[in-house]
């Protein structure tokens, strides 16, 4: 992205604070998202999309189980050496 | 309408032209195919147009209405966007497989009648293997061929159930089908080959990543979503789509998780962004019906774009395994950018164009009260932006630093990237203008309070989920490897069928010939070469003891008897003799 100043060799995320800087900004607004909801009136299809958190929840949940699944079960399932079909 | 010609004529005809047009002429020339063939398309009434007798049947070359429409639009759009990608080539191969491509897809979405509609079908085929071939490497020709025999079967599958269906209704028109008896299950399979269904898929894992680095983005948009457009036309409401369609969605995130390639990520992707479509069409009601087209006007631009992004990724770097790339962002910033609008996209982002269409299908679903399906959704669209939304990007600009610093793409690679970033998130900002080309009336209102936050919620923890993963060391690294797939079945399987049929027929073929030409034909030779001789020798041995002779003078007689019958130049009379009686013996037989 935007390259830093002067140095020609120094990128945006080479400088350690601005990776810091863009975690911050991640990490708060998932507690905004977290706050906002408790303030959203829902008209949900299903009842469990009135739960408190529901897609918070769902969300995280979903893509430990999908990279565990993949990496532990499909992974060694699945895995042959690169010239295998060769 | 006496002005206008059909929509697939411009492009081939257009096409098989490219080669005459010499310097620098030519990129105008490319682009202005896709600029005429849209004032051409919306000159064209809705209704029937170019209805032609052929034999005792009427062919339709211009069925147009809203959903033919929206389809032609789209193919229209992303046909000018992969040509500007593609103007730097230099192959005339490619850009006319492309173009003949684009022809073919308009040529079937434009079909009234079955007999075009199933030669146009064909023609995606044959040209879009070009741009495969024309990698010019040895995988791809391979994965071409496999292609080609994947599609070859599904297009004889589909015709045998064109060729029963017409016999059973007696009609040609190409309209809903819905699934009752054989001929509608063979067409419905037809379809769902070029549908990338699951197990019927790996066609597309397969070949899609070893297409050009500009022909894939005419492959991501056009055979798919012909097969998507078939089934709107043919099988809305079929409930079989809504299960196959969610399948779809669900089973390709596992593989996108742990594939090196980032453009078999992509093309895992693709599957389940069709899946979305597929389940919307077996939903049937409107709603889905609008969400599924709409999600197949937003998929056609996002996935042109990442693919676009990986392209120049490739295209500069030579790369494209997420072990070999990583921090690109520094010198290739617009591809960078680009690469994360397609991927907000297809994650389906607030004010990015999944959002918009993608909703409609999961809110169809909810209000069908389809609770297991509006749950696979739900974590298909989790699983889509962790492997399309963040993977991608993350592994190819950010990631580790490969050390590599290329340069930007070319301007015409970063100016089709453009207009595809642009117009994804112009649809996800304001999708009043797509609602309205939708085939159905639409009072949908993707921008709610709920939905957006939840959306964001989902998206966003599934985002924590990936870096706490990654940071915790348990996110599988990128390995150099192959993962199977159903695609194992006939690529071991044919290899098994070829071991077999070598085993037995060659087996049969040594045997056969070791008794036949080595054994009997020898032998017969060697009896009729020899037997007269014996024969005749048994006969005359006795008599030339008796009369005398012994010793050299028989063997003598002897030799000279043997070569006289061999040479076959006995003295007239004898032959005369054996002759007589031999014919006595048959008489006395008879």
């Amino acid at each position: 992205m935007k390259e830093e100043g002067q140095n020609e060799k120094r990128y945006l995320f080479d400088n350690p604070r601005n990776v810091n800087r863009l975690l911050g900004c991640f990490f708060s607004s998932l507690v905004i998202l977290l706050v906002i909801d408790l303030f959203i009136h829902k008209h949900p299809h299903f009842p469990w999309e009135g739960w408190l958190e529901f897609y918070a929840v769902y969300g995280f949940v979903a893509c430990v189980a999908l990279v565990l699944a993949a990496k532990y079960i499909l992974r060694p399932l699945m895995k042959r050496r690169e010239d295998y079909y060769d | 309408m006496i002005s206008t010609v059909p929509p697939a004529f411009i492009f081939i005809i257009g096409g098989l032209l490219v080669p005459f047009i010499k310097g620098k002429w030519k990129s105008a020339y490319l682009l202005l195919i896709p600029v005429i063939g849209f004032i051409n398309l919306i000159s064209i009434p809705e209704g029937n147009h170019w209805v032609v007798r052929f034999l005792d049947w009427e062919l339709v070359f211009g069925k147009i209405d809203r959903l033919s429409l929206l389809f032609g639009y789209i193919f229209h759009l992303i046909s000018f966007i992969a040509l500007l990608y593609a103007l730097h080539v230099k192959d005339d191969l490619q850009h006319v497989a492309g173009l003949v491509y684009a022809g073919s897809a308009l040529g079937v979405v434009f079909a009234g009648d079955m007999f075009s509609f199933f030669v146009f079908w064909e023609m995606l085929t044959v040209s879009s293997i070009f741009l495969i071939w024309a990698r010019r490497t040895r995988a791809a020709q391979a994965a071409g061929f496999r292609y080609l025999l994947v599609h070859a079967a599904g297009g004889l599958c589909l015709l045998a159930g064109i060729v029963l269906y017409v016999n059973q209704t007696g009609s040609i028109e190409f309209g809903y089908i819905g699934l009752n008896g054989l001929a509608t299950y063979l067409i419905f399979f037809g379809f769902g080959l070029n549908c990338a269904w699951p197990i019927l898929h790996p066609w597309l894992t397969d070949a899609y990543p070893e297409a050009t680095i500009t022909g894939v983005i005419f492959m991501s948009a056009f055979t798919t979503k012909c097969a998507v457009y078939a089934l709107a036309r043919a099988f809305p409401g079929t409930e079989a789509l809504i299960w196959i369609g969610a399948i779809m969605t669900g089973f390709p995130i596992f593989y996108a998780v742990i594939e090196n390639d980032l453009r078999r990520v992509l093309a895992y992707s693709l599957i389940n962004q069709v899946g979305f479509m597929v389940c919307g069409i077996g939903i049937g009601t409107a709603l889905a019906i609008n969400g599924a087209v709409a999600h197949v006007f937003n998929d056609v631009l996002f996935k042109a774009l990442l693919f676009m992004s990986m392209g120049a990724v490739m295209y500069r770097t030579g790369k494209i395994n997420g072990t070999a790339l990583g921090g690109l962002y520094r010198t290739m910033p617009f591809t960078c950018i680009c690469c994360m609008v397609g991927a907000a996209s297809i994650s389906a982002f607030p004010l990015f164009s999944g959002f918009v269409s993608k909703s409609m299908v999961m809110d169809a679903a909810a209000e069908g009260h389809m609770r297991i399906i509006w749950f696979i959704l739900l974590f298909a669209s989790a699983g889509v932006f962790h492997h399309a939304g963040i993977k991608i990007p993350f592994f190819a600009f950010f990631g580790h630093d490969s050390g590599m610093r290329p340069k930007e793409a070319p301007l015409n690679m970063l100016l089709a990237m453009g207009i595809a970033a642009f117009l994804c998130i112009f649809i996800g900002s304001f999708p009043g203008p797509l609602y309205s080309l939708l085939p159905y009336p639409v009072d949908y209102v993707p921008y709610t309070a709920p939905h957006v936050v939840g959306q964001t919620q989902l998206l966003f923890f599934s985002a924590l989920a990936f870096s706490l993963l990654l940071l915790a060391g348990i996110y599988p690294g990128e390995q150099r490897c192959v993962n199977l797939d159903f695609d194992w079945f006939y690529r071991k399987g044919g290899r098994l069928f070829y071991y077999v049929l070598d085993k037995v027929f060659n087996t049969l073929t040594r045997a056969s010939e070791k008794a036949f030409v080595g054994g009997v034909a020898g032998y017969l030779g060697r009896v009729s070469r020899d037997g007269p001789t014996r024969v005749a020798l048994l006969g005359l041995v006795p008599a030339w003891v008796i009369g005398g002779k012994t010793g050299e003078k028989l063997g003598v007689k002897k030799i000279s008897l043997r070569g006289a019958l061999q040479t076959g130049t006995l003295p007239v009379g004898i032959s005369a003799a054996v002759a007589t009686v031999f014919l006595i013996v048959v008489f006395l037989l008879m």
